[in-house]
């Protein structure tokens, strides 16, 4: 399980879980759930897209994501955040429906990209995913602290200094980029799933803002590595896993807010 | 602008597609002075903090403001905002973003920071829950917080949106007492706005006064005259002293209100 090509399966697996816990810190406090599940739902007609063109599915993805975020960016200037969001989502999920409707080749690799691929990563996949780590990681620290002023109050931002429609754009740019790298591996059902679940239980946990930060990358890895390790051994999706693991981890901090709350 | 003005707000314009909101507002509030924004629900308060802030372009005319220390200009305490219970931030961290919070890159803090953050917390009063999530604090409580995270730059202005709003008849009054206390303390001049001007009429200095898209500054007890407030309205009102407390009314009540009163009988004729 650690020999071949499953060490590739390893270190994408590790930057995934740390990208995926940085950005989900902030779809939680920014309030963005929707939105981290909109961005890899709406890219997911890209890698159909792709497939009529006859190109690289990762490069559809990447495109749609890039609309996704000029899209819900724009309709946002008009409409409420959460019905802006959506209305991508309806758009995207139109032209997915007419691209698959284009391509018979494209269904075996539907359910991949769907539920994620994690134990073939080839070697070739790893330098596009170790950049847009970097860059995702990189924006993440350095709007750091506006993004926190921002999830406070959005006022406070803007009167500090930080415009609020430029970090959701900046936010929804990082978020776009994480979906990009995480969708093919753990699919676009479950990216918002490891996004949501760790973030979720490590604010119940700690009061501070930084070991929270920490504690989410910390439990997305274990997340991360777990569903792989247990898809491996049992031969269930590792989908399941994700998604039963970043439940479990807010039942748990559930249990402990309770606990302390005693 | 006179030379110890910390805000100078001259002929401000502003209007939103067409209609206006502000027409000609002009007032100055000194130095260290204690001021009162009062004005109706929808008379511009609001709009006209954040011409102050600068949020919002005015049609015309001019805002000024003193410089403060290391650049720290206006500290800032907006309308009651909502914030999640289980936010990862502590009081002590919502003041320490009053420093910094719009800084990029990683966050890295001096003791002298530190220090500083420690001193605001102390100076509203705000100790006993500087470890608590700001978001499972009492109004009141959040109220301070946010004054801290206003004045840890020590600016020398400090703009309030409705701080009172919402606060019981105690929390008012210790809220009241604490910016009194702060801005003496640190000489930060403050206008904080309120549509009921009696919790503050002992304390304030001035009063600007807003309606009609206009307003009217001085001492409270310039302002809150009957043929003061009777010409910036545009028609009759009655300024009225009741067992020490101040009401506004309408003598006879403007279309808009004799409407609302057709509609719903309930209505009082009460201004603002």
């Amino acid at each position: 399980m650690f020999t071949g090509f499953m060490s590739n399966t390893w270190i994408v697996a590790t930057l995934v879980g740390v990208v995926a816990g940085m950005v989900g810190f902030f779809v939680v406090l920014r309030r963005a759930a929707f939105a981290a599940h909109v961005l890899p739902l709406g890219a997911f007609p890209g890698a159909a897209a792709a497939s009529v063109l006859g190109v690289s599915e990762l490069a559809g993805i990447g495109v749609f994501c890039g609309l996704g975020v000029l899209g819900i960016s724009q309709l946002q200037r008009w409409d409420r955040r959460e019905v802006a969001t959506a209305l991508w989502l309806a758009v995207a999920l139109a032209l997915g429906t007419l691209f698959l409707s284009m391509t018979s080749e494209y269904s075996q690799g539907v359910y991949a990209l769907l539920f994620g691929e994690v134990l073939g990563v080839s070697s070739h996949a790893l330098a596009p995913v170790a950049v847009s780590s970097a860059v995702a990681i990189g924006m993440t620290a350095l709007l750091f602290r506006p993004l926190l002023l921002d999830s406070l109050s959005p006022e406070l931002a803007e009167a500090a200094g930080a415009p609020s429609r430029r970090l959701e754009l900046a936010f929804l740019t990082v978020l776009a980029l994480a979906t990009a790298m995480t969708l093919p591996v753990v699919g676009a059902l479950m990216v918002f799933s490891l996004m949501v679940g760790p973030a979720s239980a490590a604010r119940l946990l700690t009061d501070r803002p930084r070991v929270a930060l920490a504690l989410t990358i910390g439990l997305a890895l274990a997340t991360v590595w777990g569903s792989i390790a247990l898809s491996y051994l049992t031969d269930w999706p590792v989908g399941f896993f994700i998604g039963a693991l970043a439940a479990l981890s807010y039942a748990g901090g559930r249990m402990r807010a309770a606990r302390q709350a005693r | 602008m006179t030379d110890t003005a910390a805000l100078s707000v001259h002929g401000l314009r502003v209007s939103f597609s067409g209609r206006p909101v502000l027409k000609d507002v002009q007032f100055e509030v000194a130095a260290g002075e204690f001021c009162a924004l009062i004005g109706a629900n929808g008379s511009g308060k609001t709009t006209l903090l954040k011409a102050i802030l600068g949020l919002l372009r005015p049609q015309s005319g001019e805002v000024r403001i003193e410089p403060g220390a290391a650049g720290a200009r206006i500290g800032y305490v907006p309308q009651k905002i909502s914030i999640d219970p289980y936010l990862p931030l502590r009081s002590r961290d919502v003041v320490a973003l009053g420093l910094d919070g719009a800084r990029w890159g990683w966050p890295r803090r001096s003791r002298a920071d530190d220090a500083r953050v420690q001193e605001m917390l102390e100076a509203v009063g705000a100790i006993e829950f500087a470890e608590r999530r700001v978001g499972q604090l009492s109004g009141g409580q959040q109220q301070r917080v946010l004054i801290a995270h206003a004045l840890v730059r020590r600016p020398r202005l400090l703009l309030l949106d409705e701080p009172l709003a919402n606060l019981d008849v105690r929390s008012t009054a210790e809220i009241v007492a604490l910016l009194r206390r702060l801005s003496a303390q640190y000489r930060t001049a403050v206008l904080l706005s309120a549509h009921d001007m009696n919790p503050l009429l002992a304390v304030i200095d001035r009063i600007v006064y807003l309606a009609s898209c206009c307003a009217v500054s001085g001492k409270a007890d310039e302002v809150i005259r009957t043929e003061v407030l009777s010409r910036l309205y545009g028609y009759h009102v009655d300024v009225v002293r009741v067992h020490g407390r101040v009401v506004v009314i309408a003598a006879h009540e403007p279309e808009e209100i004799r409407a609302a009163l057709a509609r719903d009988p309930v209505h009082t004729a009460q201004v603002p």
